[in-house]
């Protein structure tokens, strides 16, 4: 099996890839609980796809976990109230855009909780769900993949017929410079992550699971190398240092070696990724009836007082979350929702963590500032860096001159939009900004092709 | 030597002989009718190919025009009525006389009525920065001042300026081509009737927000209060959406909308200075209230 290749050689993904600075100011900072905020926004759109549909109105009184939208097409996602208290709004909200969008605003009474939320602190291993009911669990509970892009979880677990998934790949590789949740969480609650991949081996019905983590990670690997010891259809691989590693398609290159064609899903390789954090709330949703309604957040920055891991309900405001870590520093030029690779910049402090929030960067103004595009040199480097094997450079030319048809044929629609070949310009040319609107815009155009 | 000479002759002529003969039977067997009118139609027009008539360059829109028997439909907004009457002197039909239009932008967020709050200092591409956010002003439906309508003007037509950063439509230059209005990924520019002596009133906002927030960010928003609606003797102006909407075929440019704007949104254009009133000596008295 080409799995087991050289130990000695530490994996990783084959073409393009950088480094840039790790910066895990908070990777030694426990998680910490967030107090209750004295309102939240809960957004009803909450993850990919359509719209969830608000199951609440105006001066109803919630309570913590309570269905508050209901996510009815096939990828949407349920949302829940994250506190107890009454609902004062169902308004359009300004979101980290600074475009209005629906969500709900309760304001913060007490903190009851929905009796069939099991929060005792102990650990329940024993699995007794079937596949199905783990799966209908998930989407119940609202699970959405917590890695970022909020896929909701249940649309990945249900396989199209006739598909087969050979292995489970659970992302601990944490790429994004600053970011240290998913470390936190892999150290301190790796026993309930086990669990939920456990849990997910069995929805998908697969023999076997891989943990991909990042080198720069020790204590990880060697915690939940430890606590795998007793299943042997769980292996820890240890992955060498390199953005953007918690890619799907790249850390399955990665773990496996095996390569996803272009435009097809990892289940074309037999291979179904999920996050860390995504493993620890479905364990919270199958044996503990734990909606998402709340999710590890770092806040840091350089000139940050107290860079933390959070335990935060979803809604918090951002600003209460800076508050906590010791209030926002002076010179701050930039607050990013994410990481600094792939993050993006916020409008406001006001708007809420939603359930896709892996951090919260504050950037000093120096640092924040782009500096003024020069002219390429064609030196090359993005096609270097690019771990699509794309040519960014042509994309992005194509896209600024509005060439879709071509662009799609130089395959812009693999692009992952890790930015690897922005941050590697030597001419800091906005190469992404462009690819993402020439993947935008080529987007529409195929699917309004299907229409015709 | 002299025979080789005569032989070569001879020979090419009957190769050039035969091959004339099959040639005028294909050519005839091939042939292309075309309607002369066609060439004589695709003379008049500006050969400017902007696309302003909806189809792909002036002889397209010839051939159009010459298989059509009804030119209400089409209109060459480039050459403008007087090319539209000689193109149906060609065809020999009736053509209405079209107003011209003209490009108008329903925005007036400039840097002082809609003070910026952050900074983009991304691609400069409006489609992009539109995607990304709401722009530097933080108007969800503001100009965002990153010219996509001037890269999309091929008649030099629109340019943004410095001072407001803002585009400005040029009345001598702009055909109403609509190249700006489909590059514009707001929808601000609209084509609106060019007016007498170009005189305009049109609504200079698009924020569909209701009245607060929309004046948050910008001093000049419409905020759909419908004071013009009441105002207008004809029925012109309708309130969707919290904003308010002057339809130009109605409009007859009195001009009594715009001073009860409360925000000022509704801009007029091109019109003399008002005369100022004489100072009415009893009208403080009317108002003791005012000191």
């Amino acid at each position: 099996m080409n799995l087991i290749r050289n130990r000695n050689i530490v994996r990783t993904f084959k073409i393009g890839g950088v480094h840039p600075p790790e910066m895990k100011l908070s990777a030694d900072r426990k998680i910490e609980l967030l107090s209750l905020p004295a309102k939240v926004i809960i957004p009803l759109s909450q993850s990919l796809g359509a719209p969830s549909k608000a199951a609440i109105q105006k001066g109803d009184l919630v309570r913590v976990g309570q269905l508050i939208a209901k996510g009815e097409a096939f990828i949407s996602s349920n949302v829940h109230s994250s506190v107890s208290g009454k609902v004062t709004r169902i308004d359009e909200v300004i979101d980290s855009s600074g475009y209005r969008r629906p969500a709900v605003l309760i304001d913060v009474e007490g903190d009851e909780w929905e009796e069939s939320i099991d929060r005792s602190p102990d650990l329940k291993n024993e699995i007794t769900a079937s596949s199905e009911e783990i799966i209908r669990k998930i989407y119940e509970m609202g699970v959405v993949g917590l890695g970022g892009a909020t896929f909701p979880s249940h649309v990945k677990l249900r396989l199209p017929e006739g598909k087969k998934a050979e292995y489970l790949l659970i992302n601990g590789v944490e790429c994004e410079p600053y970011l240290t949740a998913d470390h936190r969480v892999m150290l301190e609650q790796g026993r309930e992550v086990l669990t939920g991949i456990r849990l997910l081996m069995r929805a998908l019905k697969v023999e076997k699971a891989f943990i991909g983590i990042e080198n720069n990670k020790p204590d990880a690997i060697e915690h939940l190398r430890q606590l795998c010891s007793s299943f042997p259809e769980i292996e820890v691989i240890p992955l060498k240092v390199k953005y953007p590693q918690g890619g799907e398609k790249q850390l399955i290159r990665a773990v496996t070696g095996r390569e996803t064609p272009s435009g097809k899903l990892p289940l074309e390789v037999g291979c179904v990724v999920q996050n860390v954090g995504t493993a620890l709330a479905v364990y919270e949703a199958v044996q503990k009836n734990k909606p998402l309604i709340d999710r590890v957040v770092t806040v840091t920055g350089k000139n940050l007082e107290r860079p933390s891991n959070l335990r935060v309900r979803i809604g918090t405001p951002v600003s209460n979350l800076i508050e906590y870590a010791g209030g926002l520093p002076e010179d701050t030029g930039k607050v990013i929702s994410g990481g600094p690779m792939m993050g993006k910049a916020l409008n406001s402090l006001d708007v809420p963590i939603v359930k896709g929030t892996s951090g919260v960067l504050l950037m000093p103004g120096a640092e924040s500032k782009r500096m003024a595009p020069l002219n390429c040199i064609r030196c090359g480097r993005c096609v270097t860096v690019c771990p699509m094997g794309l040519e960014p450079i042509l994309l992005a030319q194509l896209s600024e001159n509005f060439l879709f048809e071509k662009a799609e044929k130089e395959r812009i629609m693999d692009c992952i939009e890790c930015g690897s070949c922005q941050y590697t310009c030597p001419a800091g040319r906005p190469l992404l900004d462009y690819i993402r609107l020439g993947k935008n815009k080529t987007g529409i155009m195929i699917r309004n092709r299907g229409k015709k | 030597m002299n025979e080789t000479l005569v032989f070569a002759v001879i020979s090419l002529s009957a190769i050039g002989v035969i091959s004339a003969v099959i040639l005028y039977f294909v050519a005839q067997k091939f042939k292309v009718i075309e309607d002369p009118r066609i060439d004589l139609v695709s003379e008049k027009l500006p050969g400017a190919n902007c696309g302003g008539c909806g189809l792909a360059g002036c002889r397209a829109f010839a051939e159009q025009l010459v298989k059509s028997s009804d030119l209400s439909e089409l209109n060459c907004p480039v050459g403008g009525s007087e090319v539209m009457k000689e193109v149906a002197a060609i065809l020999g039909l009736e053509v209405e006389e079209k107003e011209p239009l003209i490009a108008v932008v329903r925005c007036n967020g400039s840097r002082i009525n809609a003070p910026q709050k952050m900074i983009y200092d991304g691609a400069e591409s409006c489609a992009f920065a539109h995607a990304l956010g709401t722009g530097e002003s933080g108007c969800p439906t503001g100009c965002l001042g990153l010219g996509d309508c001037v890269v999309s003007c091929n008649f030099d037509a629109i340019y943004i300026s410095p001072e407001t950063g803002l585009p400005v439509v040029s009345d001598e230059n702009c055909v109403a081509c609509g190249a700006c209005v489909k590059a514009c990924p707001r929808n601000i520019i609209e084509l609106r009737k060019k007016g007498k002596k170009d005189r305009r009133i049109f609504v200079s906002c698009v924020n569909t927000e209701k009245g607060g927030p929309a004046r948050k960010n910008c001093q000049v928003a419409c905020i759909g209060c419908g004071k013009c609606v009441k105002e207008c003797p004809f029925d012109a102006i309708t309130l969707v959406n919290n904003l308010a909407y002057i339809d130009y075929d109605k409009c007859r440019l009195c001009r009594k909308c715009a001073p009860v704007c409360p925000t000022g949104a509704i801009l007029e254009i091109n019109f003399p200075l008002k005369k100022e009133k004489p100072v009415d000596p009893g009208a403080a008295v009317e108002n003791p209230a005012v000191v």
